[in-house]
């Protein structure tokens, strides 16, 4: 592994690798020294092209927890939304010695791109619409250590699919590691071939729900409903939003995730986000072990 | 716990051992394996005086199965509980970059932690000492030991550090055109150590690894 | 410019492809055909064994970017790339910095195609004021200005209101002129990317869906045969489109298309890298697209091949996706990339290669003097082109001033040797003049 792009280059053996380590790496969290020495004179640049407080967050707290040196570089703002600029901006990282880049961008293919102009490697933190691989990883390692095991799981995705980098990063992983997906939104948020990937696809999540292990809410954002996405908040969150009522309908021991920030009233009600079997405090606490494990697999070795 | 499961070791390593690899030979046997963890056992005993403050450290793979035999002995002999766990080197190596990156080995420290403990540190093969500097270097990250001591169950030789192991299974004098490799029941089906030609390469995790 | 020349003599080329003959090119017209012919006083001979002559090729859809982006072509730069490619006539686009929809800008590109003197440069007017769609520009003045403009086209933007289409269709017949769509519902394609379907889907790009070309191509089809027009659709690139374009013609309707190399060659799967090099608008389809086109064009669905050759600088392409320029440059792969899409497979003979690059192009844009066929006393437009004569594309060693060829790396079957406008030498041993 030189870089990673997409979830859809793991094998599953390198996908189960990535769970593994992030597994081992848990316990630093705990230990009165948060530090492992392994990425020591290491540089790894956060270049973040979009606002993720969060994500660029966890990944500092990981590079920091491996002894690497962490440079935040904020590229947010016109003069570097031209594409000279990230080539430009690679350059650069390249010539001061960046080992490793995380990018977050607007563009899907971004995190591509950069990766054809630097030598070092290059973690997608999300391109676009593209996808997220970190995301999907953590929330994978967090169903695992929820529910043991992924193999034959029933994953529902649920909400913007179209328009969700999380959901293609997912439904590549998790088919990958054996997960059986079904994808559930209304037909404007679905992307038109998404007969040909592998999964399932419901416009009913009432149906869904009660045949499901993990129900992944995903944001979506109120906007969407000027551009004739669906009629109304109201409307969208009657279909397919999460509350104590649908959260009943499924087995006693299923999880909701969601990768946050959520809009509570939308996709999600209060109740179901404080509900203990919501997991998206333990997938923010996983965020920092699973990306450890990334920079670790990417950066650790010759 | 342990009285109602024995340990492949106290069965004289298990299953009837197949004969050593074309180019190696059998150093040491089941039953010599065996003797020399109780040796070891009784030395731990005698020089912690009781073994009273002593935990067990294995380093993986093939420390964490001795340092459960260690533990077993220890408990047999003086009917005294001994914690034992595992301490994983990988991300202290100082020769990570000479190779892909490895796999994590399990690291898994007793309830209590290591304060104020006296910790030994139990591997297979003692080799360059580069092993052991990083095991100090974790140590170190995970508590303040009182004192820290080293076992391990064959010294080939070879320092590339100022380290010395306070308990040794058997002192085998070896050339750098040789390689040892520790089996264990636990990990390989039955107990042995060969000794056979240098593999080209260091091996990582799947084999009794030297360093 | 071109040098003051003599007669060329041309030994044992094959006109269309046919039989080995010697083509004498006088006072900027052939002037004798046939075996064995004798040179005259200071004749230059040029050696045509295995050489392929064809009338010189007209294109239909040409970017040339001067006035305004100079730094990606300008008239003589695009013009010598196309007489690189055994063009003797392009159709400048309209979509300059001004736009040229006045008979001011006209005239300056027609004026300084001229100058340049590698091959006739005829502006296209835009449709609308500042292709901005709202109101018709002078389209009387440019028709009647020294350029003589018979195409108007908003290309780049499509004229998507229907009213104002009819219009222009309409107001166009009073000077025998026609309109070129681009082809493109815009609020269908609102931050299209990339064709829309798998490929889009996955790598999370804005899909640019076949219907968006597909529905104005049928409004506009319907629009002319109403008012009794003639409408050219630019670069036509689905399966659809062709469906909808037989269908009109078979009703009578005046409509002709036009498809570039590269939709002829290229599918969507190239995206996949995020290259830009990739990135053009239509965007490139599917093998079933490529294969419907190829069919229209040796049907005779789609009239003509144009190559929307639309230079852009390095830094225009060597950027994140979403931000790239949209385009391509193939004036100089054009007759390459139709031997191997059309002529190898047999879909067409060289004379129909001549007809849907020299000939129909030509008609569509009312220039007199091109696509008239090799015969005694036409105008010397001529081009010999080696059909068994691979090499690597590479958009470094083109003469336009871009580079920006998706073919690059790619083999392709053959070169121009030599491109005459009016007995002019403009490239000569593959060596532009």
């Amino acid at each position: 592994m030189r870089h990673l792009l997409s979830t859809g280059d793991l094998t599953r053996d390198e996908a189960v690798l990535i769970l593994d380590t992030a597994a081992e790496l848990a316990q630093v969290g705990d230990r009165s020294v948060k530090k492992l020495p392994t990425l020591r004179g290491r540089t790894v640049v956060n270049l973040f092209y979009e606002d993720s407080t969060r994500t660029r967050t966890s990944f500092e707290i990981a590079a920091k927890r491996l002894s690497a040196d962490v440079v935040n570089f904020s590229a947010k703002g016109s003069s570097v939304s031209k594409g000279e600029s990230l080539k430009d901006t690679a350059l650069t990282l390249q010539a001061m010695g960046a080992d490793g880049v995380v990018i977050r961008h607007g563009a899907s293919g971004a995190a591509h791109r950069l990766a054809g102009w630097v030598d070092g490697s290059v973690l997608n933190a999300g391109d676009g619409t593209h996808e997220h691989p970190t995301q999907a990883l953590l929330d994978a390692y967090t169903v695992r250590t929820r529910l043991g095991r992924l193999e034959g799981l029933r994953v529902a995705i649920v909400g913007d699919i179209l328009h969700s980098r999380v959901a293609r990063s997912n439904v590549l992983l998790l088919t990958t590691l054996g997960a059986h997906v079904t994808l559930v939104a209304p037909p404007t948020l679905l992307p038109v071939s998404v007969h040909t990937w592998p999964c399932e696809v419901s416009y009913d999540l009432d149906a869904v729900l009660p045949k499901t292990d993990v129900v992944m809410m995903l944001r979506v954002q109120a906007e969407r409903m000027h551009a004739s996405f669906f009629p109304s908040v109201r409307e969208y969150s009657r279909g397919y939003g999460m509350d104590g009522a649908r959260l009943d309908r499924m087995p006693r021991d299923a999880i909701v995730m969601h990768p946050g920030p959520m809009v509570r009233g939308m996709e999600i009600s209060a109740e179901v986000a404080d509900s203990p079997r919501c997991t998206v405090v333990e997938q923010v606490a996983n965020g920092v072990s699973l990306r450890m494990a990334v920079l670790y697999l990417l950066l650790g070795g010759s | 716990m342990r009285a109602q499961k024995p340990t492949p070791g106290d069965t004289n390593g298990g299953a009837e051992p197949p004969e050593a690899p074309e180019g190696t030979r059998a150093v040491l046997d089941g039953s010599e394996i065996n003797r020399a963890l109780t040796r070891i056992a009784h030395e731990v005993l005698e020089r912690t005086k009781g073994g009273h403050r002593v935990t067990l450290l294995g380093i993986p793979s093939r420390g964490v199965p001795l340092a459960a035999r260690l533990a077993e002995r220890i408990e047999r002999v003086e009917n005294l509980a001994v914690p034992h766990g595992s301490l994983d080197i990988t991300m202290y190596r100082d020769d990570l970059r000479t190779a892909p990156p490895r796999a994590l080995g399990r690291t898994e420290i007793p309830a209590g932690g290591l304060d104020d403990r006296v910790v030994v540190l139990i591997d297979d093969v003692l080799f360059s000492g580069r092993t052991v500097r990083a095991a100090l270097d974790a140590l170190n990250d995970l508590g303040r030991p009182r004192a820290v001591q080293l076992a391990v169950l064959v010294d080939r030789g070879h320092r590339e550090l100022p380290i010395r192991a306070d308990y040794v299974g058997k002192n085998l004098p070896t050339s750098l055109r040789e390689s040892v490799t520790v089996r264990l029941a636990e990990t390989d089906g039955h107990d042995s150590v060969l000794l056979g030609p240098a593999r080209p390469q260091r091996r990582t995790g799947a084999e009794g690894e030297e360093s | 410019m071109p040098d003051t020349h003599g007669p060329h003599l041309i030994r044992g080329a094959r006109p269309l492809g046919g039989d080995p003959v010697d083509i004498l090119l006088a006072d900027g017209l052939i002037a004798e055909i046939g075996t064995g012919l004798t040179a005259p006083e200071g004749a230059e001979a040029v050696d045509g064994e295995g050489l392929v002559a064809l009338p010189g090729l007209v294109d239909l859809h040409t970017h040339l970017r001067e006035p305004g982006r100079e730094d990606a072509e300008t008239v003589e730069t695009g013009s010598r790339s196309a007489a690189m490619g055994g063009y003797t006539a392009v159709h400048a686009m309209a979509n300059t910095d001004p736009v040229a929809d006045t008979a001011g800008v006209v005239e300056q590109v027609w004026r300084l195609g001229r100058e340049a003197g590698y091959c006739d440069v005829r502006p296209v007017g835009a449709v609308t004021v500042g292709l901005a769609g709202r109101r018709l520009s002078e389209i009387g003045a440019m028709a009647k200005s020294a350029a003589a403009v018979r195409v108007f086209s908003d290309d780049g933007i499509c004229v998507s209101d229907a009213l104002l289409m009819r219009r222009a269709l309409e107001y166009v017949k009073a000077f025998d002129g026609v309109v070129a769509q681009h082809a493109q519902e815009p609020r269908l394609t609102e931050g299209a990317q990339m064709n829309e379907g798998r490929v889009s889907d996955r790598l999370g790009l804005p899909g640019w869906p076949a219907v968006a070309e597909e529905a104005i191509i049928a409004r506009d089809c319907l629009l002319a045969q109403h008012v009794g027009s003639r409408l050219h659709v630019c670069h036509v690139s689905t399966s659809g489109s062709v469906d909808i374009i037989r269908w009109a013609k078979a009703r009578g309707c005046d409509v002709t298309a036009e498809v570039t190399p590269h939709h002829l060659l290229l599918t969507e799967e190239l995206v996949e890298n995020y290259d830009p090099i990739y990135k053009v608008n239509p965007p490139l389809r599917t093998d079933e697209d490529v294969r419907a086109l190829r069919e229209g064009l040796a049907d005779g669905t789609i009239d003509v091949v144009a190559t929307d050759h639309a230079p852009h600088p390095v830094e225009a392409k060597e950027t994140e996706w979403s931000t790239a320029a949209m385009g391509m440059v193939g004036l100089e792969t054009a007759l390459a990339v139709v031997q191997r899409t059309m002529v190898d497979t047999g879909l067409l003979t060289w004379a129909d290669v001549a007809d849907r690059m020299s000939a129909a192009p030509a008609r569509i844009g009312r220039v007199a003097d091109h696509g008239r066929g090799l015969a005694v006393g036409e105008p010397a437009n001529v081009v010999l082109y080696d059909p068994a004569a691979p090499y690597e594309a590479d958009g470094a060693a083109m003469v336009t001033k871009s580079s920006n060829t998706p073919f690059r790396g790619m083999t392709l079957p053959g070169r121009v040797r030599a491109t005459f406008l009016r007995g002019a030498p403009t490239v000569l041993a593959g060596e532009i003049k």
